[in-house]
């Protein structure tokens, strides 16, 4: 008769996440840097990689996640009423138009950012985690107890950066209040690299020098941004497109894949280089 | 003449998508941020009604849906009785719940069984093309 | 006579309040106002840093209110124009350090010694944004031709129509290609969603990232177009009716560079 070893049984492959899930705040300071649009994107990528995903809007009273994934028509709960205990947080989630395994719990419009409870908040985060690999956190502008609610849950952080004066400043305060608990990662976004090749614009380098965060990824100005906006479809849909492309390399990075690291997006042909061509091609 | 070759071929412009999802969002936008308005207009319409037929002012429903490329109104307001059209009463024999017809789904679509009583939904639109059919 | 005070808000952030701000009050100042710029965005101050005055801070806002210090002592004057001083926002503060009370106390105790009061709004609806509003007598949105950005200044103007306030639209960072090949709301679009009257329209510009970098204000550079730009919004806000500039119809050639650059 041997005395059989215990051990720890393994949890089945199909059970509910063994492991918690990821919850990441985005977050800058200043307002219109990209973070709804860069969590709408990274949500996306990291769905169409077979993650599970819920994004919460915490930007009480000024909601806009919800019209940037097209979700608008759909929203008939929100945070709020979750926290408050009057609908399950079931009916509020909503699924994504487009991508599987993606979920929205869309902001109030028309409560303040004081209603929210703090600790209500970290419970939340806390039980989605036990639901979903990641919870994205779409902070709102500013540093205020809208920004502390929208970090209370969160275990990382990824701070989104113009290469502007003012959006690297706002940032940097963030990155102190973040304090020791974070290490944030740092997106750079709407980069325009002929103005940095003019001397117009501050280059990565630049930025990094004053931020220095780790670099999770770096994103071109994009028109195209304002027309995926417009209809309410993800630029990452397209990987097609060059910052399509760059949510998905962003998304890999955060999951710890083997990718290569951010680079600036290359200059595009100027314009009067392009009308050069064109000019060259046929006598005037 | 590449714009023109645009729409040729059948490409939208984004922004006429825009415009037109900005401006339901906005309408929701502005209902949810004034249900007292909501409750004035329900009142309102019901007393309106009451003043041509008899209503079980207890199982009215308005709510407001989501239709396609619009927002719409939808009321539900069960009729007690109707007034014979020189004026007088008809029995109100509907107090007590009736057999179930196969009675239309309200609008909100709970498949609770109504009285069988005829039953008007009245359709507004929002926006400044609303208009009110006179009862 | 006591100055006009106007807020630049938006709801949003990053539509431009501050930049307007800056270059539409250096734009008065050289139009011969006396002119008083405050920076209500407590805790991530920049108007300072767009003027290229941040150096010389000494006090700020909420040591004003505090009485820690007079307000002319805080106001920061910018020797490039004849009238123009900034009140610079605290930085190491929070947005509920001062009161709407306290503030538009500051914002009288300014308009006293000027003739245009312009207040930088912070982004959002809440302590920052009712602070700078209620120290205000009127109110320019500035909102860019983009959804969020439109919902964000509704919600807004809704606000401040509640105060009863008058408002004036300006749209910024317009880009006409982008509207012309139908992949951007037009002005008149912006227009019939928000519906309040229009005081300008300001085309995107490289230059504004270049000018912020340098602290200072594009309307320094007479070869900037915006400068002529902002000279008009000035002279709307004078009350003198000045014709909106087209950004239809650049002709041939202006076509030809559109659809070179949308690609």
């Amino acid at each position: 008769m041997h005395q059989v070893e215990s051990i720890q049984p393994e949890p089945a492959a199909s059970a509910a996440p063994a492991k918690l899930g990821r919850a990441i705040v985005l977050t800058s300071g200043k307002g219109g840097v990209g973070k709804t649009t860069t969590t709408a994107n990274l949500g996306t990528a990291l769905a169409r990689r077979g993650s599970s995903v819920v994004m919460i809007d915490a930007d009480v009273g000024l909601r806009n996640l919800d019209i940037v994934l097209g979700l608008e028509s759909r929203v008939t709960h929100h945070l709020l009423d979750v926290l408050e205990d009057r609908v399950t947080l079931d009916d509020a989630l909503i699924a994504d138009k487009h991508s599987e395994n993606l979920f929205l719990l869309a902001a109030a419009q028309s409560r303040e950012k004081d209603e929210v409870e703090t600790s209500k908040m970290q419970a939340l985060v806390s039980s989605l985690r036990e639901r979903f690999d990641y919870v994205l956190i779409d902070c709102p502008a500013g540093i205020e107890l809208g920004f502390r609610n929208a970090v209370a849950g969160a275990d990382e952080a990824i701070v989104v950066c113009t290469p502007e004066v003012s959006a690297v400043r706002d940032v940097d305060r963030v990155v102190g209040l973040l304090g020791n608990r974070f290490r944030p990662q740092l997106v750079i976004n709407r980069l325009r690299p002929q103005l940095v090749k003019k001397g117009k614009m501050l280059s990565v380098e630049d930025v990094n020098a004053i931020l220095r965060l780790p670099l999770l990824g770096v994103l071109a100005e994009e028109p195209e941004i304002v027309v995926t906006t417009n209809r309410g479809e993800p630029l990452a849909l397209h990987k097609n497109n060059a910052t399509g492309a760059a949510y998905h390399a962003i998304a890999a990075r955060l999951a710890g894949d083997d990718v290569p690291p951010p680079m600036p997006p290359a200059v595009k042909p100027t314009l009067f280089e392009r009308i050069g061509s064109l000019v060259g091609r046929k006598r005037t | 003449m590449i714009e023109f070759l645009k729409r040729l071929f059948g490409h939208q412009g984004s922004s006429t998508t825009a415009k037109e999802r900005l401006r339901l969002v906005l309408m929701t936008d502005h209902l949810e941020l004034a249900p007292e308005m909501i409750e004035q207009m329900k009142r309102e319409l019901v007393e309106v009604i009451s003043r041509h037929v008899e209503v079980d002012r207890e199982r009215i429903e308005v709510n407001f849906e989501r239709q396609d490329r619009t927002l719409a109104l939808l009321a539900n307001i069960p009729i007690i009785s109707v007034n014979r059209p020189n004026g007088k009463h008809e029995a109100a024999a509907a107090s007590k719940p009736a057999k179930a017809e196969s009675p239309k789904k309200a609008a909100t679509g709970n498949g609770e069984a109504k009285p069988p009583t005829r039953k008007r939904r009245r359709r507004k639109k929002s926006g400044p093309q609303a208009s009110t059919a006179p009862a | 006579m006591s100055a006009r005070k106007i807020v630049l808000t938006s709801g949003k952030g990053g539509v431009g309040k501050t930049t307007t701000t800056a270059n539409l009050g250096a734009t008065l100042a050289k139009r011969g106002h006396r002119v008083i710029l405050i920076d209500a965005d407590i805790g991530l101050r920049n108007l300072d840093l767009v003027l290229g005055l941040e150096k010389r801070i000494v006090f700020d806002l909420v040591e004003v209110a505090e009485g820690r210090c007079q307000l002319r002592q805080a106001l920061i004057k910018d020797k490039r124009f004849e009238s123009l001083s900034i009140l610079p926002a605290a930085q190491t503060r929070e947005k509920d350090a001062i009161t709407p009370e306290q503030f538009s106390a500051i914002v009288e105790r300014a308009a006293e010694q000027a003739d245009y009061v312009l207040i930088d709004s912070p982004a959002g609806i809440e302590t920052g944004f009712r602070n700078a509003v209620a120290g205000a007598s009127e109110a320019i949105v500035v909102t860019t031709p983009e959804v969020s950005s439109i919902r964000d200044a509704d919600r807004v103007v809704g606000k401040i129509a509640a105060d009863g306030k008058p408002m004036r639209l300006i749209v910024n960072r317009l880009r006409p290609e982008m509207v012309r090949s139908g992949d951007m709301l037009s002005v008149d679009d912006v227009c019939d969603v928000l519906s309040i009257e229009l005081l300008g329209i300001v085309p995107d510009d490289e230059e504004v990232i270049d000018t912020t970098n340098r602290g200072e204000p594009l309307v320094l550079n007479d070869a900037n177009r915006l400068r002529a730009i902002y000279d008009k919004i000035a002279r709307r806000l004078e009350g003198e009716l000045v014709p909106f500039t087209s950004f239809d119809g650049q002709g041939f050639l202006g076509r030809i560079l559109d659809a070179l650059k949308a690609g």
